[in-house]
């Protein structure tokens, strides 16, 4: 074995993380997760910042490792691309582009844009509205026709997918119910005569649910997500009806009939954190534990800067701390094989898994579009509605030259913030509404909360470092 | 792999690709002797040799065929090259003229013309 020691050497890209008692690296950009045994571990640790040679290392290692293993460990973090030759670029990512015609999976079906609670913070009627849902050109409700050709236009643009979701959203959805009805009908009979299933889901806010509806959500095995902040203090404070009274005592009971009753589809809740409602950990234990949701999801509202509702920095450092908090708990649960249901960690944890590496923040104007309720197709049921997100329509199709333009300005690597962060292959940006919300454009990073993310993603690499460690077989679930 | 444990799907395709294919991921190892010919120095044909601004020219006496763009000396200028090139007043006027380019070589074209 010759050795050829002499070239000076460094750190490449990666994130290194401590969990169950050894060192992982998260690796940039391929996401790959790798462990360290205790020889490679001390060469990294070793060479730290500096630029060193392997003989170097080699020698600064005599005595607690063989030169054998030194050589080994650095030739293996080579080979992976953690450490390469001092001074020399690494050479950036490709831009690959998806491939077209590339297939729609999941429509998200604005069926209204009415809604009859008033929650202040609302991206569709509060003040950060992108489309005028009030006295706009849109409809306040779908019809059935366009609800029908938005199920053409589905089937069509899904080409050899087998399983296509459709997704109602609002407004209140459930303030069009018969329409709604009437599409699940109609689009089951069209995929079954295609070959092809269709599932069902639907966000609402629950005010509306009446025993027979909850009878039809059940039956038809619609997955549900209800919208709500949490226990009765908390939820009333935004979450309003027009005059302003809360919506939980309204609320409550609906929910635990929906639950009681529909047990076809996990049923989830999705929370909004807000300046004033940031108690995540109790939040969940009212909404898990006490209402019995299955799975419960939080995001911090989508603002532009200043509003009253808007968190601040102080704020999103609490967020962290009770996130992390929750996060222990489903460690905890995880390595018992029990379910827990904080569905924030869990979905990280199955994209660190599989090593997903992002090119875009989402699928919006990829895999997922959303139609408004004259029958324009939009990114997604965010900017549903908006002219200017516009990416055709159900009549006519998408307009894949304006879709290729938006794949084109919004891949990652025209995001030039992002090309030092670490946690670019889950993030890859963040969501385009936020940014648009916060810096009026879509193509831009949401720059506010790049460190809460890389906390985050370092707590949840965390967690499946220790799920890889002492309870593999609980990660099979995402194989 | 020895000291390198593949944890997620992702770390075990690479695994899988370097016992495959290690010499094209990797080039030439450091701390054994390569199985191949060490890689010599990189040198596009057709380029100038010469990396001395007011040089590149390619051998046509052109541009066009030099491997690295004009504009990225120009970007040179401005951080204590000689060659007295017109590249915005990054002091007073376009203090975000390199917001954007973070790497020279990957980020060139986003070095835009500043109109006074």
């Amino acid at each position: 074995m010759t050795v050829r020691t002499e070239v000076k050497l460094s750190t490449r890209e990666f994130h290194a993380f401590d969990a169950a008692g050894r060192k992982f690296l998260y690796m940039v950009p391929s996401a790959a997760v790798f462990g360290l045994d205790e020889p490679a571990a001390a060469v990294l640790d070793r060479l730290g910042e500096r630029k060193m040679s392997a003989a170097e290392i080699v020698a600064d290692l005599d005595g607690r490792f063989s030169s054998e293993d030194v050589l080994h460990s650095v030739n293996e973090l080579m080979q992976v691309r953690a450490i390469g030759e001092a001074g020399v670029l690494q050479e950036p990512a490709p831009k690959q582009m998806p491939p077209t015609p590339f297939p729609l999976t999941t429509m998200v079906l604005n069926v209204t844009n009415q809604c009859n609670l008033s929650c202040g913070y609302c991206y569709e009627y509060g003040e950060d509205k992108i489309v005028d849902t009030e006295n706009g050109r849109q409809p306040k409700f779908m019809n059935e026709e366009t609800a029908r050709q938005s199920v053409e236009f589905m089937l069509e643009e899904s080409g050899e997918i087998e399983t296509v979701h459709l997704t109602f959203f609002g407004g209140e959805t459930l303030m069009n119910f018969p329409v709604l009805q009437k599409t699940v009908e109609y689009a089951r009979r069209r995929a079954g005569e295609l070959g092809k299933g269709v599932e069902f889901s639907l966000t609402t806010n629950a005010t509306l649910l009446r025993p027979d509806i909850i009878e039809w959500l059940a039956d038809n095995e619609i997955g549900v997500t209800v919208s709500i902040d949490g226990p009765k203090e908390m939820q009333d404070q935004f979450r309003v009806f027009k005059g302003g009274r809360g919506s939980y005592d309204i609320v409550a009971p609906k929910v635990r009939e929906l639950l009681r009753r529909h047990r076809s589809r996990p049923i989830g809740a999705r929370v909004t954190l807000t300046r004033n409602v940031l108690d995540v950990q109790r939040i969940y234990r009212h909404l898990h534990d006490e209402i019995g949701f299955w799975e419960v999801g939080f995001a911090p509202v989508t603002t532009a800067w200043g509003r009253d509702w808007a968190i601040d920095d102080s704020g999103f450092h609490a967020m962290l701390g009770q996130f992390n908090a929750l996060a222990e708990d489903f460690l905890e649960a995880a390595l018992q094989n029990r379910h827990h249901g904080f569905s924030n960690v869990k979905d990280t944890i199955e994209e660190i898994h599989k090593g997903v590496s992002k090119a875009y923040p989402c699928g919006a104007g990829l895999g997922l579009m959303g139609v408004a309720t004259d029958g324009d197709v939009s990114l997604c049921h965010r900017f549903a509605g908006s002219p200017e997100h516009k990416l055709g329509s159900v009549a006519d199709g998408v307009d894949h030259s304006l879709q290729q333009e938006f794949l084109e300005k919004h891949h990652l690597s025209e995001k030039t913030d992002c090309h030092t962060c670490w946690a670019r292959p889950l993030c890859s940006g963040g969501c385009y509404h936020e940014a648009y919300t916060r810096y009026g454009t879509t193509t831009g990073p949401n720059l506010h909360y790049c460190e809460w993310i890389r906390s985050w993603t370092d707590t949840c690499l965390r967690v499946y470092g220790e799920l890889a460690s002492h309870n593999p077989g609980y990660l099979a679930v995402f194989n | 792999m020895r000291h390198l444990q593949p944890i997620n799907q992702k770390a075990s395709r690479i695994e899988r690709y370097l016992e495959h294919d290690v010499v094209a991921l990797s080039g030439q190892p450091v701390g054994y002797q390569a199985p191949q010919q060490p890689e010599g120095p990189h040198i596009p044909l057709g380029c100038s040799l010469v990396f001395s601004p007011g040089w590149e020219v390619d051998r046509t006496g052109g541009t066009a065929g030099l491997c690295q763009p004009v504009e990225r000396d120009l970007f040179d200028c401005h951080l204590g090259c000689f060659w007295p090139a017109h590249v915005p007043d990054q002091l007073n006027k376009a203090p975000d003229w390199t917001a954007k380019c973070a790497a020279a070589q990957k980020d060139w074209r986003k070095l835009d013309l500043i109109f006074p």
